[in-house]
């Protein structure tokens, strides 16, 4: 069985974890959720640094924990990103790296002749070459979390785990880390679990995701089809919304724009300097999508897109209601007033149009 | 010559004695205060007591159990006897063994604060890089709690060196076998011989306030985390 089986239950004084999971053995999971939502806690249920005494865990067919066994953390082929730079102040950048390699022999060779090789590729991946021989405490935050990612990567390990890797950091290093993060997700074959609070992170890095509320997961799933529950409106950000992965398809110079293709159809949003042929992702607001019934002509709005309603519900106020509706494949989130639903004659199955009057393009 | 020959025996002495109880107490002290640092267990209280004993108890008070403890009729007396070792008292070892204890609350007290100042993340970051526990203890926690070992080492061996009063009580004053240098000032004293007591106690205060010096002057930096 690959992937990942998760269940832990905890019962501390003021908190209580208890969930069962299912987690795809490759792609980015982002365990989501308020402080206190217990996703730290899992995290490091998984990695053995907590002990759930009831709990199971196997990591693409290999148990770590069940019933008669308990493996320690150091014999779980893991890579863990603490939240705070967590690198050892009395080793040089390289003796950081080596730290763990030089402990992970054997497990290292089963993927790579040359352990070496799999700590080039970190160190090329993270581009910290230029910082070897440096002391920790001579870098600034930002690239002492790429040396400690590039050190858990170096392990070539079957999981690598990251809690909150970034929330230490402020606005302009969250930046600077964020396209390594994104280059390493398209790198990865294995499963990375990434917990996190924050929402653009999210939309930007998660494949999956799992919402964490009161040591319970609320929701769990591909992103896309997960924040398109209308039974369970995930407010990632602002507002609810899709985030869909897309292809830059075409570039318009004169106008700045650059059309972007997803299953289902394709949009124009502002060039954000992508190569024709990058994966990009686009977030689409419930509250920027209109809808109408024949397409429009005379407005300003650049993307309108043919769809059909899936399923309607309430929204937070009773004035408004929230559709679902599918371009193609691909599911978009609507919200309009309960006025114009019921004066359109909304329902399921029903083919409209669909205007998207702001797209937000996410790395 | 500034020191007689006998002086100069009591100086070698003492820094044998200083440097045998420093070495054994860090090896002693070591487990001791990376439990104490580290433990939740509810008898951690009781131990920190015991450990910081010698720190409050009169000498004299210390040096007489251990008397009666090591003596023909106590049980480590009865046992070094049995292991045909004979008895302790008015010996060097038996010297070593009272200053080891009088010294302890010495080594294991920087030590247990230098331990604790790491935290517990280190440690897991070296379980998470494939560290085994004794593994990321010598190659984590101690060169992180350098700063405190150092500290500890000679703060052990300073205070051994001005002990007096358990060794009064426990060794008594054998030349080159117990007569440390401040039994030696004292018996200079007691002769009235106040010129090789100034030379011996001036000897002892140039060293005393060298080791603080170098101890606060020169303490190395504590490394920063990162």
């Amino acid at each position: 069985m690959g992937g990942i089986q998760a269940r832990f239950k905890l019962d501390w004084p003021g908190f209580a974890l208890d969930v069962d999971l299912d987690l795809p053995a490759r792609g980015v999971t982002a365990l989501f959720g308020h402080s206190g939502s217990g996703k730290t806690t899992l995290l490091r249920c998984i990695a053995g640094l907590e002990r759930s005494p009831q709990g199971r865990l196997t990591v693409n067919g290999a148990v770590w924990q069940d019933d008669a066994r308990w493996l320690p953390t150091h014999q779980r082929p893991l890579g863990y990103v603490f939240q705070e730079a967590s690198l050892f102040p009395h080793l040089t950048v390289l003796g950081n790296l080596r730290y763990g390699l030089q402990r992970s022999g054997g497990s290292a060779t089963q993927h790579t002749p040359d352990p070496g090789a799999a700590l080039d590729a970190a160190i090329e991946l993270l581009g910290i070459r230029h910082l070897l021989e440096r002391k920790p405490d001579r870098l600034s935050g930002g690239e002492r979390q790429r040396v400690s990612m590039a050190r858990a990567l170096a392990l070539r390990p079957r999981l690598l785990l990251m809690d909150e890797p970034l929330a230490a950091l402020d606005h302009q290093r969250k930046q600077e880390i964020l396209p390594y993060l994104e280059r390493l997700h398209r790198a990865l074959d294995i499963p990375l679990l990434y917990v996190s609070h924050a929402p653009d992170e999210v939309a930007r890095l998660a494949d999956h995701i799992v919402v964490l509320e009161a040591g319970r997961a609320v929701a769990t799933g591909p992103l896309t089809d997960t924040l398109a529950r209308l039974d369970l409106p995930i407010q990632l950000g602002e507002d609810v919304g899709v985030v869909l992965d897309a292809v830059v398809a075409e570039r318009d110079a004169a106008w700045h724009l650059a059309r972007v293709e997803f299953p289902g159809g394709s949009l124009w949003v502002r060039d954000g300097g992508q190569r024709i042929g990058d994966p990009v992702r686009v977030r689409i607001l419930a509250r920027d999508v209109s809808i109408a019934l024949q397409p429009v002509n005379g407005t300003s709005i650049q993307n309108c897109l043919a769809a059909t309603v899936e399923q309607m519900a309430g929204d937070h106020h009773p004035a408004l209601s929230l559709l679902r509706l599918r371009v193609g494949p691909s599911p978009v989130l609507a919200r309009l007033t309960q006025r114009s639903a019921v004066g359109l004659g909304l329902a399921p199955g029903m083919p409209v149009w669909v205007q998207i009057k702001a797209v937000a393009l996410i790395g | 010559m500034f020191l007689n020959d006998s002086d100069l025996q009591a100086i070698w002495l003492t820094i044998r004695l200083a440097g045998i109880v420093t070495l054994i107490l860090l090896l002693l002290g070591t487990p001791i205060a990376w439990w104490l640092a580290r433990s939740k267990a509810w008898w951690k209280g009781p131990l920190s007591a015991v450990v910081a004993l010698p720190l409050v108890l009169p000498p004299s008070v210390l040096g007489f159990y251990l008397l009666l403890a090591m003596g023909p009729n106590g049980p480590v007396g009865q046992f070094t006897t049995a292991l045909g070792l004979g008895l302790l008292p008015f010996t060097f070892w038996g010297l070593v063994i009272a200053s080891v204890f009088y010294s302890l609350p010495f080594m294991v007290q920087p030590l247990q604060t230098a331990f604790e100042s790491i935290g517990e993340r280190p440690l897991e970051v070296a379980a998470t890089l494939r560290a085994s526990p004794l593994d990321a203890f010598f190659t984590v926690a101690v060169p992180l709690a350098l700063p405190g070992f150092l500290t500890a080492s000679i703060l052990t061996f300073a205070h051994t060196v001005g002990e007096f009063g358990v060794v009064l009580m426990i060794g008594g004053n054998i030349p080159g076998v117990t007569r440390v240098a401040s039994v030696q000032i004292y018996d200079h004293v007691e002769a009235l011989e106040y010129l090789q007591a100034h030379r011996l106690s001036a000897v002892m205060l140039v060293f005393s306030f060298v080791v603080l010096l170098v101890l606060y002057a020169w303490r190395p930096k504590p490394v920063r985390g990162a």
